[in-house]
């Protein structure tokens, strides 16, 4: 296991050199002089001999990378233009509230998503299959971000039951914090849960026809202990795989739910960031998403030994 | 796509020139599924509502009108109006030609980044894939939208920033798949005997083993096309694609959830026209996958 999760790591590094390349090559796309363009509309001529230094804009864009790296590994992101603020505070003050929404959204696409799964494969071809797949197919095709306007209707406008937007910190009213983060984290983990869905059902349909279900079955347990105990203990291994993939998901469809319950987090970050031509926030964001979403995976491979004893030898 | 035929339809076939080609016996299976038909009709009615839209008598989706500012849908505005009077039918009908061209556009882009890649990675292999593989592997540990956003917010909001932003965010997917594919593929008999008449090895990358993984690519391309619409979408619903005023469904719902309570009306049909045209694709997909993959039947 020790060889494996070595090598696991050794290949996240190449992985990890090259997206940062990515991300500071989108510098590049920048017409004209970057200096200039990240000093922002005020275009104070001390901002940009400061930025020009910092930036090393006379040097070679190999050594400028060289530079911009040995800062980011130190936690050195850059600075925000419009706040003064160094990039990786802002993107810290902003995570707990994404991680929370995140949280949330992945415990709902969770208890949705590989109940629904099960119950259409054991009952497959039922009217409780069709409804599922019906499930996923509108989960799969509705944009979240009119999810939640349809929501708010309901539930903010119509009902008066759940605040339309704002956030409330849990430490100060938890259960304030729940009703504002309920229909964000329902718009989020539904569609993830029609993935999941999909996934747990070819997942268990592959089991259940399998040889050690058909041996649990003939040694007298009830149909609950098969499916449970034998069947998704061992369908368990591709969705947690598949379902990693779907990490990146949550990321991205945060950015939007966030925007549509104004919720100030990681998405307004990135977003407000893009409309003050704040590109080193931008940059910072997406370095950090990188790596959390590479990291998250580096997380379901390790869940993957842990739900199959085999590999563990 | 010679597996394409069962055994059994292979005993059917009276001669073998009455046997249909691998992509006619595809789509006569496809034409048996109706909810992929169904999905088929829908996206080719939006394609006609987006090519005819000058001619369909509309209202001037841009003009805007003081005296009719978030009028209920009536008998003169079917979907109401908005916030500047503008008429939400004329709107929706009109923003079809940026999703489709959107959807269309941006898998292109990544068709045409991703399989040429993916055919040199799979047939060359060695460092050439190693290297590729890399690159895709970090355009992949970037979440979609967010690269998407960062790409778009560096080159510029508009319509054809986000294409190009979409298309180059969704091509890694298709150097994984075709990568894939031709590894499978390039091991098969068929290849083995066009090397071995002599064929040059561009000759047998481009005519034999590019074919035979067509299918997947095909499937993967009319999903892809799903994902694309809601991606311009999204981007336009944060301002980062079409920009006003011309009409995008992502933009109206921008400007529609500042009014949920005076005009739901401008939130429920530019996201209805969203959800019905990506769910078309995506049956249309899952009815082609049925249809292209024999071994799933």
């Amino acid at each position: 296991m020790f060889a494996f999760l070595l090598r696991r790591l050794a290949s996240l590094l190449p992985t990890l050199i090259l997206v940062s390349m990515l991300i500071f090559g989108l510098q590049q796309l920048l017409p004209g002089d970057p200096a200039k363009i990240l000093a922002g509309e005020d275009q104070d001529p001390q901002v940009i001999a400061y930025l020009q230094a910092k930036l090393h804009l006379d040097e070679p864009l190999p050594v400028r990378y060289g530079y911009w790296v040995w800062g980011v590994l130190q936690g050195d992101l850059g600075e925000s233009v419009r706040t003064q603020l160094p990039v990786l505070d802002l993107i810290l003050q902003k995570l707990p509230v994404t991680l929370e929404l995140a949280v949330l959204a992945f415990l709902v696409a969770v208890l949705i998503g590989i109940p629904a799964g099960v119950v259409s494969a054991v009952a497959r071809g039922s009217a409780w299959d069709h409804g599922a797949n019906l499930f996923a197919l509108w989960g799969l095709s509705t944009p979240n971000f009119w999810l939640g306007i349809l929501l708010i209707m309901l539930f903010s406008v119509q009902l008066g039951w759940l605040p339309a937007s704002g956030y409330v910190s849990p430490f100060e009213d938890l259960a304030g914090n729940l009703a504002a983060m309920a229909m964000p984290a329902f718009v989020l983990g539904n569609a993830i849960a029609a993935v999941l869905m999909r996934h747990t059902r070819s997942a268990m349909l592959q089991v259940m026809s399998s040889d050690y279900v058909r041996t649990a079955r003939a040694k007298g347990l009830s149909e609950r202990a098969v499916v449970i105990k034998h069947a998704l203990r061992n369908a368990l291994t591709p969705i947690i795989t598949l379902g990693a993939l779907e990490l990146g998901t949550l990321l991205s469809g945060a950015v939007l739910t966030e925007q549509v319950f104004t919720i100030p987090g990681f998405g307004k970050l990135i977003v407000d960031a893009v409309f003050n031509r704040d590109y080193a926030v931008v940059q910072g964001v997406v370095l950090f998403t990188a790596t959390t979403y590479i990291l998250l995976n580096l997380l379901a491979d390790l869940a993957y030994f842990w739900v199959n004893p085999r590999l563990r030898r | 796509m010679s597996t394409a035929l069962s055994p059994s339809a292979l005993a059917s076939a009276p001669t073998p020139a009455a046997r249909p080609g691998p992509w006619l016996a595809a789509w006569r299976r496809l034409r048996r599924r109706r909810a992929a038909m169904w999905g088929l009709g829908v996206v080719l009615m939006f394609t006609l509502m987006a090519l005819l839209a000058p001619w369909l008598g509309l209202q001037d989706p841009i003009a805007t009108s003081w005296g009719s500012i978030r009028k209920a849908p009536s008998a003169a505005h079917w979907f109401g109006t908005d916030e500047i009077g503008r008429d939400v039918f004329a709107r929706v009908v009109w923003g079809t030609q940026a999703s489709l061209l959107a959807g269309v556009v941006s898998v292109s882009i990544s068709l045409l980044i991703g399989v040429p890649l993916g055919l040199l990675a799979g047939f060359v292999g060695g460092w050439v894939d190693m290297v590729i593989a890399r690159i895709t592997d970090a355009f992949l540990a970037c979440p979609f939208l967010i690269l998407a956003i960062a790409l778009a917010a560096f080159l510029g909001p508009s319509l054809s920033n986000a294409m190009m932003a979409i298309g180059i965010s969704a091509a890694p997917i298709f150097v994984r798949l075709t990568r894939g594919q031709v590894m499978q593929v390039k091991v098969e008999d068929y290849i083995e005997a066009a090397r071995a008449v002599g064929n040059p090895p561009w000759r047998i990358a481009l005519r034999h083993v590019l074919p035979n993984t067509l299918p997947p690519i095909l499937v993967q391309a009319t999903l892809a096309i799903a994902s694309a619409v809601i991606a311009e979408a999204s981007l336009s619903f944060l301002g980062l694609g079409q920009q006003p005023p011309a009409p995008s469904w992502g933009s109206m719902l921008n400007t529609a959830k500042n009014y949920v309570e005076q005009a739901p009306w401008m939130a429920i049909w530019p996201g209805a026209s969203i959800f019905l045209l990506v769910l078309s694709f995506n049956i249309l997909g899952d009815g082609l996958r049925d249809a292209l993959d024999p071994r799933q039947r």
